[in-house]
Order: C-alpha cells, then structure tokens, then sequence
C-alpha cells in the first residue's frame, strides 16, 4: 500500500522554483523551508537566508537602549514593503502611532554610492581587517533595479514609511497593557496565523507578527509566568503550520534565570542585542571602529526547521553601525592593530601572547 | 545489529550486543541538552534504531516541541521513512504541540492524564507479539509542563506512572528534557526525580572552549548498570564528541577524528 503512493524525495525543488518567482519576498530554503527577509540584509546573510516560515524569532533586549527597536522596525518595514499583512502587539497605549517611525526603503541612487564608496574603502583595510571581504561578492547595482522586488531592501532610517502602506487591511495593531491576559492576543494571533495556514502546494502570501517586549511590566500579564510560556508554546504550534514568521522581544532582566532559559528554547531563532558603553577607552582600543558603533548583535541561536545539523557561526557577535546615521549594518568585531610603537600589544582575545589582560569581550 | 555500522553512541548505550531482548527494554532513558547544544540528534538516532528492520519495536512519539513533518524529513535523511513505519503500525505519532490543560487545578492534572490513558491503551490495543516491545518517547518534557500550567507534581505523577509502564509491559520510556532550565532553581525537583529515575543518562554539552564547526559538542553518557546481564555491569561513564550532519552523527573521542 505504501509503495503506491508517490515519494517525494528529500531533493524534490518542483515546488520552491515556482512559489519563489510568484511571491515577492520569499526565498526558498534548505530541507523544504522558505525565507522571509529580516529588513537587514546583513542579518539574512549571518542567519542562511533570513527567518524561516513558521518559526519563531526572539529578540533578548537590553535595558540600558532600544536597539532591538531597530531590528523590530525593519522586520516590520519589510513586510508591509512586499504587501505581507502584519499583526503588530505593543505595550505602549498608542501601538498604531509606532508604525509612524518605520523607515522607508532607501532610494535607488544613493544604493550605488554607497556601495561605491565602500569599494574604496577596501583597498585601505586589506591588512587586518581582510576576513571581512574575503568571499564576499558584492553585485548588488543590478537587483536594485525596481525596490519592490527585492527580498530584502536597504531602509533609511531617517526616512519614515509612506502611509499608504499601512492600511487597515495589512496592519493590525494590538494593545496588550491594558487586557488582564494574553487571551485576547493569544485570539488575534490565532484568527491572524489561520488566514496564513500552508497548505501542501500553495504559497500563500506570507505573513509577519511582531510582538514588542512581551513581558514589559506595565502589563498585567508580566508576572504570570506560566501564561506567558502558555501564550509562546500556543504561538509556536500555530506558526510552525504556517506561512508566517513571529518576532517577539523581551527583556531577560525582568524574567528569573529559569523562565529565561525557558524562553530561550521555544524560541527557534534566538538573538540579543547590547548597548556599547561611551567613551570605554579599553573597547576603543581593542575594538575597530568603535565610535561608529551604536551597539552590539548576538546571535545565540539559528532556526533548524527540518533539519538536525546545527548552525554554527564563525563568529557570534557583531556591532550594529549606522552608515551615514540611515542605513543598519551589521559587522563582524574586528580587533584594531598591534601598536607597534610601544612595543606591546594589547590584542588579547586569541592571541598568543602570555601576558593577555581579560578583555571584555570574547569574540 | 551486528551488520549495522555501530558508533561510539551505540556501544555506550549497550546496542551492541544481540537485538534480541533489546537492549533498552524496560530502561529509562533521559536526554539532557541546554541551548548551545540541542539534544534531538540523540532522539534521533534512537528512533532510527529502534525502528531498524532486524528490531520488532513500536515507537509511541509524544511530540510537544516539532511536528511530524520535522521528524519525517530528519529520518528520512538518515534513512528512516517514518510515513511508512506509521503506516505499518511501528510508529505512533501523538502531536501534542497545542495541548493545554485547563487552568483550574484539578483539570491541569486531567490533560496529563488522559494522555497517560491514550499511551496506556495504545499499547493495550497493539497485537501480543508487538506488546513487549513498546518505546514511549517524549520530546520535550520542559513543555509538558508549560502544557500543565507549570504544574510539575502533575508533570510527575504524569512520568511516574509511565515508568509503571516500563516493568508492567517491559517498555522503554526515552524523554528529553533542558537541563539548563533547571540549573538555577534552589530546588530542582523535577529535573532530580527523573535523573535518579532514569537507567541511562545523555548529557548534551557545548566543549568548554564554545562551538566549532568541527566538534559541535560532547556526550557524556551514564549507563547505570542492570542485571539483565549475565552479571552486574555496574556504573559506566562514556564521554566522547559529536559532529552532527544531514545523514549521520559522528561520534569520537577528542583528539581521534578520522
């Protein structure tokens, strides 16, 4: 009986090759996945492609800044961009006033001079910094040919959304400080992930949910721990059937160590941002470009949906740059030369030297 | 088994002898993993062991972490069709990724309990040759509580009476859990029971220097001794490294890849 029905073998691609083409914003993946770009194409290339369809991403926040704002708003810039509907839940009181400070994508030619002035740029920094453009081709002027179609474009910053993009019909935008639980999220969640259910063939359009500092303690459901886990695992095994990807940040500070690591495996894909201390005098030695730097990115965990082989990074931790105080990147941590004047060096982290002195970071 | 191709994890686990009463009848196995390094490739390979084609076993799957889809590709890479074996009986898949008991008390304990009950008349309802040679396995037992509204006494009594179930019908009963979670509480309880419960503990942990893309991690497996054996084989402590792929895991000892 089972010899009847037809197999499909674990290479079969018939499927991805023509919903690729057909939905604007989706990439097909290893092991049968797709991709939906994160807004940051450095974080799609750090992550294998972007945030897999039906998982779950988690943002670990830091109290002392905001950026893991950053990351929310071009998720959530992306998304609106190809036309994916976006539920958006916030504990602020005006959730729908926040879509007003989503960035918009960058305009064609300023795309080229960038790109330009970065080709000069390599030519200075070959010696040390040489890691960083090994491998990396960049021929990125001609798929910016029409914005739109691109899987992930460039957002400037300083350039709000146009309003036509969030309409009604594509943007639901839920307050959860004021309700006692997380039922009725939990219901705008699920009636939202049932428009996006994957059926075998069809590649529906794909949808984004957004949910901002989950357990914020101005609501009321921050100190029920349990409801919260409840409200993630209910969420995981609607996703993980659909079309769509989930972005929930967090404030670790606020949760005990053991419901932090709880948190931490339900989440498929797990992140952290770091705010970067001014004027730390040891970091601007040790670190590269440590003043253009606004904070750090850590990437603790990738999404291995269907697949049981680890992602393992080179490196782990990048700093988040704002190029021209517009456009997000995110670089890998490069150590600043050897002083070779003073006749010491004081690169310690996987260095030799004996005489290394802790630094602050480990990369 | 003999003709298969046997690693490091196998040997550890007693796989290596006759298949004929198999090996982890009746024992408990638990996984141990943390974040940095997940514990599923050993569910993994155990499903594909028991369902190997010289062994009669049954797999009961209590799956609250992946649907069936995840573990139907994973198995099929490594040479496991899953949709045949539950076509043929052999696997038994029970999606429990959106279980929620109830909140009010007595009923967080009634969702826990009517799984035992479908568990219990699975294996009532199998033929009598297929009857003794039952694996409840139960991936992750970190969200069976989170299903129990936390309610880990419930989530207990729950693994208690699986374990009944190990020298009622001579079953294996192999459950995962995040060790990780419970390293910070000032009473662990849960995490304690079930490692003195189980026969054989797996402990999934990154090398004290990090990840690599070489080594992903090490295995330290406990085998505690039992006397099925023709003597007691007491206490055995195995550790070795891991580098998991699509198609295999390799196992070795550090320093020894070949």
């Amino acid at each position: 009986m089972a010899t009847t029905k037809p197999r499909l073998s674990s290479f079969s691609r018939n499927l991805s090759a023509v919903s690729s083409s057909q939905t604007p914003g989706v990439k097909c993946g290893p092991n049968g996945t797709m991709f939906v770009s994160s807004g940051i194409a450095d974080l799609d290339k750090i992550l294998g492609g972007g945030f897999p369809l039906g998982s779950l991403v988690m943002v670990m926040e830091d109290a002392e800044a905001p950026h893991h704002m950053l990351l929310l708003r071009n998720f959530m810039s992306q998304g609106l961009v190809h036309g994916q509907p976006l539920l958006y839940a916030s504990p602020s009181k005006d959730p729908r006033g926040f879509l007003g400070t989503l960035p918009s994508p960058a305009s064609l030619k300023h795309d080229k001079s960038r790109d330009r002035e970065s080709e000069q740029e390599k030519g200075l920094r070959i010696a040390w910094q040489y890691k960083k453009y090994m491998g990396e081709n960049q021929p990125n002027f001609d798929s910016h040919r029409d914005n739109k179609q691109d899987y992930c474009n460039e957002f400037d910053l300083r350039k709000p959304l146009e309003r036509h993009y969030f309409t009604r019909q594509r943007v639901n935008c839920v307050g959860i400080q004021d309700s006692k639980n997380l039922a009725a999220l939990q219901e705008h969640c699920a009636s939202f992930l049932a428009q996006h259910q994957r059926n075998d063939g069809s590649c529906a359009l794909a949808g984004r949910i957004a949910i901002q500092s989950l357990c914020a303690p101005q609501c009321e459901h921050s100190n029920m721990d349990w409801e919260m886990l409840s409200f993630i695992k209910s969420l995981k095994g609607m996703v993980r059937s659909s079309n769509a990807v989930v972005v929930i940040t967090f404030p670790p500070s606020l949760l005990s160590l053991s419901s932090t690591k709880r948190w931490q495996h339900m989440a498929d894909t797990l992140l952290s941002v770091a705010a970067i201390p001014d004027e730390d005098k040891e970091l601007a030695k040790l670190l590269s470009g440590y003043q253009d730097m606004v904070g750090l990115l850590n990437v603790h965990k990738v999404a291995r949906l269907n697949t049981q082989v680890p992602f393992i990074l080179e490196a782990t931790t990048f700093s988040i740059k704002l190029q021209k105080r517009r456009f997000l990147v995110l670089e890998c941590l490069n150590q600043a030369p050897v002083d070779g004047s003073s006749g010491s060096s004081y690169g310690t982290s996987g260095s030799c030297s004996g005489s290394s002195k802790a630094g602050t970071l480990d990369f | 088994m003999e003709n298969q191709n046997l690693n490091l994890l196998d040997r550890a686990l007693g796989l290596d002898g006759p298949s004929e009463p198999w090996p982890l009848s009746g024992r408990v196995v638990l996984i141990e993993d943390c974040v940095e390094t997940s514990g599923s490739f050993v569910l993994h390979q155990l499903v594909k062991r028991s369902l190997s084609p010289t062994s009669s076993n049954v797999i009961i799957f209590v799956a609250f972490a992946n649907p069936f889809s995840h573990y139907d590709r994973i198995l099929r890479k490594l040479g496991c069709n899953l949709v045949t074996q539950r076509d043929n009986k052999r696997f038994i898949f029970f999606d429990m990724l959106m279980l929620r008991c109830p909140d009010e008390g007595k009923s967080s304990e009634g969702g826990l309990v009517l799984l035992y009950e479908k568990i219990l008349k699975t294996i009532c309802g199998l033929p009598g040759d297929k009857k003794d040679y039952v694996t409840i396995m139960i991936d992750d037992i970190s969200l069976v509580e989170v299903a129990a509204n936390g309610g880990s006494d419930y989530v207990l009594d729950f693994l208690h009476y699986c374990h009944a179930l190990t020298s009622e019908f001579d079953c294996s009963l192999i459950t995962l859990n995040h060790e990780d979670i419970y390293s910070s509480m000032e009473r662990p309880t849960l995490i304690l029971q079930m490692e003195y419960l189980a026969d054989i503990l797996i402990k999934a942990e990154p090398l004290s220097t990090g990840l690599a893309t070489d080594v992903h991690g090490q295995l330290t497996v406990l085998n505690k001794g039992t006397s099925h054996r023709l003597g007691r084989s007491g206490n055995k402590i195995h550790n070795f490294h891991y580098k998991v792929k699509e198609n295999t895991v390799e196992y070795f000892y550090p320093g020894s890849r070949v």
